[in-house]
């Protein structure tokens, strides 16, 4: 297995999600699986070849500096959890 | 042991585009929580970020002005965290191939020299939303109008070697960014932040120390006294056998001192990858020359020219090239009195000082360049001395009226008829009898005594040179 449960804990912790011992090891098989599979294309011919920042062989798009987005206050958080004083509110963070 | 002390600093200037760096919405300061913040900055399902062309010639301009390599091909990465006032999980920012790769910038020390700075890098990203944590039982409060806000971070090397060098590196960057008028630079605000990476070494060592990162340096005085704290208290560990921990610490000025904010073993792992929303950004020679185009005249080449042009020392120079706004106001005093010399003396001296005084900025200033010249031209043509026009600029600053309507309505026009002078010199001479005869007797010293008699008969109105001249005949006489 690549990836370990330890592992998938911490990932899970930096984006706040709880998570179970048992289900831990559960995505570390799953996630191992998925790596496994990918690991393939390490046996694939990349000599002279660019890396690439993008799949696309596009460039950027430039929007011209201007304000084009109304103010639409009301209809986002009238689907919030919970606002206040136009905030939007979630359970208490202190760094 | 003798420490040396080892500076990086992190810069992030708010661009000061009207649109976001990722949406159409504004950036305005100060608006009502959440009025500013769309669909892309609260990172809504389905919305894809388009890229405001306004952002990329800021910082390409930026680029050009420290000498830097322009990278034709940038690209956006993500920097995964999670906090709430970053909606999406990640902030977009730039990780391997920034847009501008290394510059510098050249600072003067306080004995005059010329210190290069290197700039690593310099690279654009979106700000994060305010968590507002006062007022609210259990909860956090989430302002967004500043999520997507256009950012470019500027990162020195390790090449500052004081907080004095280090408050001189941003004070010119800072100089730098409104001359190009890239960025309002207004601290209080948040628009140009520092952060600061600071380490100590025993001098002559060449690897560096373990470094501490100081966070919230938002005024240039809380730079100086925020690193001289932390140099401070790394020689204090160090010296008592203990070593530095590589950390995050948050500066408090209230308390003057520094505390930990997180250690490395908690610090994020923030997972970069390219952002597939983000196609490679490309920068040609044409745009790079559009942009260098565009660019101002810049405050070194600037204080060189006053220098050549109006004759002034390096030193009144570099006061008045500083702020873009000071430069121009100075030069429009200038052209209007035609003495270059005796306006730099006024704009640095009376000017800078009732600016101060009345704490206003430049552009509220009750005189305007247009009204100091008109008193400097009436000092030019004699119709007042210097100290007198102290006096009718302390009336224009209080308003009421240009120079030559306080000069009529307080008639302080100065008495050039040399018979006027003369009756009065006789009148001091004949009301002095006893200073006169031991003037007279070799006691020198007592002319002084006679151009303030005079002066004092005429309240300060008598052209000082005149007087000079006509006592000096009339007592020698």
């Amino acid at each position: 297995m690549s990836v370990e449960a330890s592992e998938v804990q911490r990932i899970a912790h930096l984006a706040r999600l709880a998570m179970d011992d048992e289900k831990a090891r559960e995505f570390a098989g799953g996630l191992s699986d998925i790596f496994d599979f990918v690991e393939q294309l390490d046996g694939a011919p990349i000599e002279g070849v660019e890396p690439m920042a993008h799949p696309l062989d596009a460039e950027q798009r430039l929007r011209p500096d201007a304000v084009t987005e109304p103010d639409n206050r009301e209809g986002f958080q009238a689907i919030a959890p919970a606002v206040e004083g136009g905030l939007y509110l979630v359970p208490r963070v202190i760094e | 042991m003798e420490w040396e002390t080892v500076i990086g600093l992190e810069i992030h200037a708010q661009l000061n585009t009207v649109s976001k760096i990722f949406s159409g919405a504004p950036t305005a300061y100060g608006a009502e929580p959440n009025r500013q913040a769309c669909a892309v900055d609260l990172g809504m399902p389905g919305v894809l970020p388009v890229l405001n062309q306004g952002a990329v010639e800021k910082a390409v301009m930026l680029g050009l002005a420290i000498d830097a390599e322009i990278t034709p091909r940038s690209v956006f990465a993500r920097k995964n965290y999670f906090y709430p006032d970053l909606p999406k999980g990640y902030q977009i920012s730039q990780y391997e191939l920034p847009i501008v790769a290394r510059g510098h910038l050249d600072i003067e020390l306080e004995d005059g020299t010329i210190k290069r700075i290197g700039v690593t890098r310099a690279h654009l990203e979106e700000d994060a939303g305010k968590s507002l944590h006062e007022g609210f039982e259990l909860m956090t409060g989430i302002d967004l109008n500043r999520a997507g806000t256009p950012l470019i971070e500027i990162v020195s090397e390790p090449e500052l070697r004081s907080a004095k060098e280090a408050v001189a590196y941003m004070k010119k960057l800072h100089s730098l960014v409104r001359y190009l008028d890239i960025c309002d630079g207004n601290m209080q605000e948040g628009s140009f932040r520092c952060d600061a990476n600071v380490s100590i070494r025993p001098k002559g060592q060449t690897e560096f120390g373990t470094r501490a990162e100081l966070k919230n340096l938002n005024s240039f005085r809380f730079v100086e006294r925020a690193i001289n704290h932390e140099i401070e208290r790394q020689i204090d560990v160090i010296e008592g056998g203990g070593s530095v921990v590589q950390e995050t610490r948050l500066y408090d000025p209230d308390r003057d001192e520094t505390r930990s904010m997180r250690t490395k073993e908690e610090a994020n792992d923030y997972r970069y990858f390219p952002d597939p929303d983000l196609l490679p950004v490309v920068v040609d020679t044409a745009f790079v020359n559009q942009m260098r185009e565009k660019l101002p005249e810049l405050p070194d080449a600037k204080r060189a020219r006053f220098v050549e042009q109006y004759g002034l020392s390096d030193y009144d120079a570099g006061v008045l090239t500083a702020a873009r706004e000071m430069g121009d106001f100075y030069e429009a005093v200038a052209a209007g009195c035609g003495a270059p010399k005796l306006a730099a003396n006024w704009v640095m001296g009376e000017f800078s000082a009732a600016l101060n005084r009345s704490e206003v900025e430049l552009a509220e200033a009750p005189v305007n360049a247009e009204g100091l010249a008109g008193l400097l031209a009436r000092i030019q043509d004699e119709t007042i001395s210097g100290k007198i026009a102290k006096e009718v600029f302390e009336a224009m600053w209080n308003g009421e009226g240009d120079a030559d309507t306080v000069i009529e309505a307080k008639g302080l026009k100065q008495i050039t008829d040399t018979g006027a002078i003369d009756a009065i010199i006789d009148e001091v001479m004949a009301n002095n009898p006893q200073q006169l005869e031991q003037y007279r007797g070799g006691k020198d010293k007592l002319f002084g005594f006679f151009v303030g008699q005079v002066m004092k008969a005429t309240q300060g109105k008598a052209n000082p040179a005149q007087v000079n001249e006509r006592l000096k005949a009339k007592l020698d006489g």
